[in-house]
């Protein structure tokens, strides 16, 4: 694993930005040749987005051959409901950038058969080649995705009950009214982002440092699913300061050690202009 | 990128980089229009998959519904109330013009006239769709001639008429025709005015209290029968006095009934209103939350109106410009007066009794910004939103909602107009190297 620490959320909110841009621009995508991204949604990842944005703004990356998946959706909110994750993504993404509608796809949480929309978001991710980056954050359980503490390791994309945790830490959304947050949601298995040729995962902030530290320095645990990954060969965990103060000192130094190496990956940053 | 749009074949047009009054505030947000109505681009995105097949640059302009003037009665050499053979073509030539001022909808309005010219001129005006040709007509505001002589303003005393034995046939008999009439100004302490008032309500015609010398419970009492506007507020009726505001203490008044609001229109062109009168008006007013009596009535609240409400503003301004505006300082007439222009100020000839105005819509909206201090989307919303309120048509007029009629206006930060738009197309464009 890399894990990178920055020194905030703006610094990692940018790191990841960049690295997804190089990787998107390295990739060099063309019509019939498209990066296949995997997209969280959440407060975590909302830097790193308005990044992206300037980014394209900016004239230096096109979301023209991107195909986007979203990792999960809520059951039962209407799609255009504010707090839906179709309305996240538009409002902090899809509106700002080039992407074609017919590439960005979300699970459907009102679909009339949820397990046959779960079966067919696993067929369109392996109709579009399989995932190259696929781009996540972490519960304060633990969790990727809505992939709850107990969710079997090798999950695929399905229908989940919401744990207390996530409910409670949903419920700022929705007014503060636990009554309103939805308590089941459509989500990707963990061995779906698992398949993905490469993760990274956004974690920022101290109220996330205990289960950072649960991911990275216990042992793989179906309890706390980002554990997962420590099997994956290729998975970058991005965090700021604040996110790393449940680890070992010894941990961390050893990874702030290897900035030099990790900067390499975003520096320099690619443009599409010179293309 | 090409669309791929399942429900529709038109083009659609994305306006970028502008600040969109939405929501009763400006914000960065783009502008999606097709068919000649406002577009929701998220629907647009996830259920047609569709995109922009046009994208325009606004270059920083404010984008805000186009003004709707509800009261008008004439300009560049057109006078309304009066029945000329080219009548039409005078009306479509005022049309036209007012584009440049961000009028997108007006009603044409008649002061006091004989019978003959209602029955002359009502039938030439019809309820259009606005266009290249010029802004859309939502009817005719008929001022008068059911008014109090004792506040006639410029309006010939000869003509004013009191309610005979038939009240509303009467009225009927005198305008000939209700088919295009929006509005009708009256004094509504005129004896049989609220049967009047109920009728015209049932027929969906606003009623409006204007040139009257009522005192507040007559107000009060017009508006339990159904008036909902106040012509031109201050003007042309009694002055505020503590122990009886007449029609201006409607601004305050507990008698409004539940779920109604008091719309009132103000010239404010610098010179029908001094500033501090417009803030008055502004400020007992303003825009905020009605707050509801809630709970039992117990002990003192038994005895209070259940009801103890700052409605939201009501606040509409209308230009009452006359055949003069946009035309050079002299004499012009205002159907059966003669009128004089000396600057923003017009006169009866010969007196000092105003008459009309010559200000311009857009020029209203700056005065009124600058005189109240308020908010941006304050202003824009008392010459957009207001007036569609009033005439009940905000679903589809006076606001930038999805689905709503794509009339609209680019301004710059202070509120100068440089295009209009008309169901998604350009009507006018501020020329750039003129003015």
């Amino acid at each position: 694993m890399r894990l990178v620490i920055l020194e905030d959320y703006d610094q990692a909110s940018e790191w990841a930005a960049k690295y997804i841009c190089n990787r998107i621009i390295q990739f060099k995508p063309s019509q019939g040749r498209y990066f296949t991204l995997g997209l969280p949604t959440g407060s975590t990842p909302l830097g790193c987005y308005k990044k992206l944005i300037e980014y394209h703004k900016n004239g230096d990356l096109s979301f023209k051959y991107v195909k986007t998946f979203n990792m999960d959706e809520y059951v039962g909110l209407p799609r255009n409901h504010p707090e839906s994750y179709h309305s996240y993504m538009w409002n902090n993404f899809f509106k700002h950038i080039d992407i074609d509608p017919n590439n960005a796809h979300i699970l459907d949480g009102n679909a009339p058969d949820l397990q046959a929309e779960c079966d067919a978001f696993e067929k369109k991710i392996e109709e579009a080649g399989g995932i190259d980056l696929f781009v996540g954050g972490i519960g304060p359980d633990g969790h990727i995705a809505f992939n709850e503490p107990g969710s079997s390791l090798s999950s695929r994309t399905r229908l989940k009950t919401l744990a207390m945790d996530t409910i409670l830490a949903n419920a700022k959304y929705f007014d503060g009214d636990l009554s309103k947050v939805p308590t089941m949601a459509l989500t990707v298995g963990v061995g779906t982002v698992m398949d993905a040729r490469e993760v990274m995962i956004l974690i920022t902030g101290a109220h996330k440092a205990f289960a950072l530290y649960k991911a990275i320095e216990e042992g793989v645990n179906h309890m706390w699913t980002v554990s997962a990954f420590q099997q994956h060969p290729r998975t970058i965990f991005v965090c700021d300061e604040d996110a790393t103060l449940e680890l070992r000192v010894k941990t961390v130094k050893y990874f702030k050690g290897l900035m030099h190496v990790h900067n390499k990956l975003v520096d320099p940053l690619y443009s599409m202009k010179e293309n | 990128m090409p669309s791929n749009k399942s429900v529709s074949d038109a083009p659609i047009a994305q306006f970028t980089n502008c600040r969109i009054l939405r929501d009763r505030r400006l914000q960065r947000e783009d502008l999606w229009v097709r068919e000649g109505k406002i577009l929701n681009p998220e629907k647009l995105f996830f259920d047609e998959k569709g995109s922009a097949d046009i994208q325009l640059d606004c270059k920083g302009s404010i984008i805000a519904p186009g003004f709707i003037d509800v009261q008008i009665n004439g300009g560049f050499g057109v006078d309304f109330s009066m029945a000329t053979d080219d009548f039409k073509s005078g009306i479509d030539l005022v049309s036209q013009k007012i584009l440049s001022h961000g009028v997108t909808s007006f009603c044409p309005t008649l002061v006091t006239s004989p019978p003959s010219v209602y029955h002359q001129v009502l039938p030439q005006i019809s309820v259009r769709n606005g266009g290249a040709h010029g802004a859309g007509i939502l009817g005719a505001h008929l001022e008068g001639p059911f008014i109090s002589k004792e506040k006639k303003g410029a309006h010939p005393e000869h003509c004013i008429r009191t309610f005979e034995a038939g009240a509303f046939q009467d009225l009927l008999a005198t305008y000939g025709s209700l088919d295009c009439v929006r509005i009708v100004t009256l004094a509504p302490e005129i004896k049989r005015s609220s049967e009047v008032i109920r009728e015209l309500t049932k027929r969906g015609i606003c009623v409006s209290l204007g040139h009257s010398v009522a005192n507040l419970s007559q107000a009060e009492e017009a508006v339990q029968h159904g008036a909902t506007f106040i012509t031109h507020l201050f003007n042309a009726m009694l002055p505020f006095h503590h122990r009886d505001p007449g029609i201006v203490g409607l601004l305050t008044s507990d008698k409004i009934p539940a779920g109604r609001r008091v719309f009132y229109g103000m010239i404010s062109d610098g010179i029908h209103t001094n500033p501090a009168a417009l803030r008055i008006a502004h400020r007992a007013h303003p825009t905020g939350k009605a707050i509801p009596v809630l709970g039992p009535a117990v002990g003192l609240a038994a005895k209070l109106p259940r009801r103890v409400c700052l409605p939201s503003s009501g606040l509409v301004l209308v230009t009452d410009a006359i055949a003069g505006m946009g035309l050079a300082p002299g004499r012009h007439t205002l159907g059966q007066q003669v009128v004089e222009i000396d600057g923003l100020n017009t006169y009866i000839a010969g007196t000092k009794t105003l008459s009309g105005s010559v200000a311009t819509m857009d020029a209203c909206v700056r005065h009124f910004l600058e005189a109240t201090g308020c908010s941006v989307e304050t202003a824009l919303e008392a010459a957009s939103l207001h007036p569609a309120q009033l005439l009940g048509i905000e679903h589809k007029k006076g606001t930038l909602d999805y689905d709503s009629d794509a009339d609209f206006l680019m301004l710059n930060d202070s509120l100068y107009v440089q295009a209009t738009y008309i169901a998604g197309e350009e009507v006018w464009r501020q020329d750039v190297l003129g003015m």
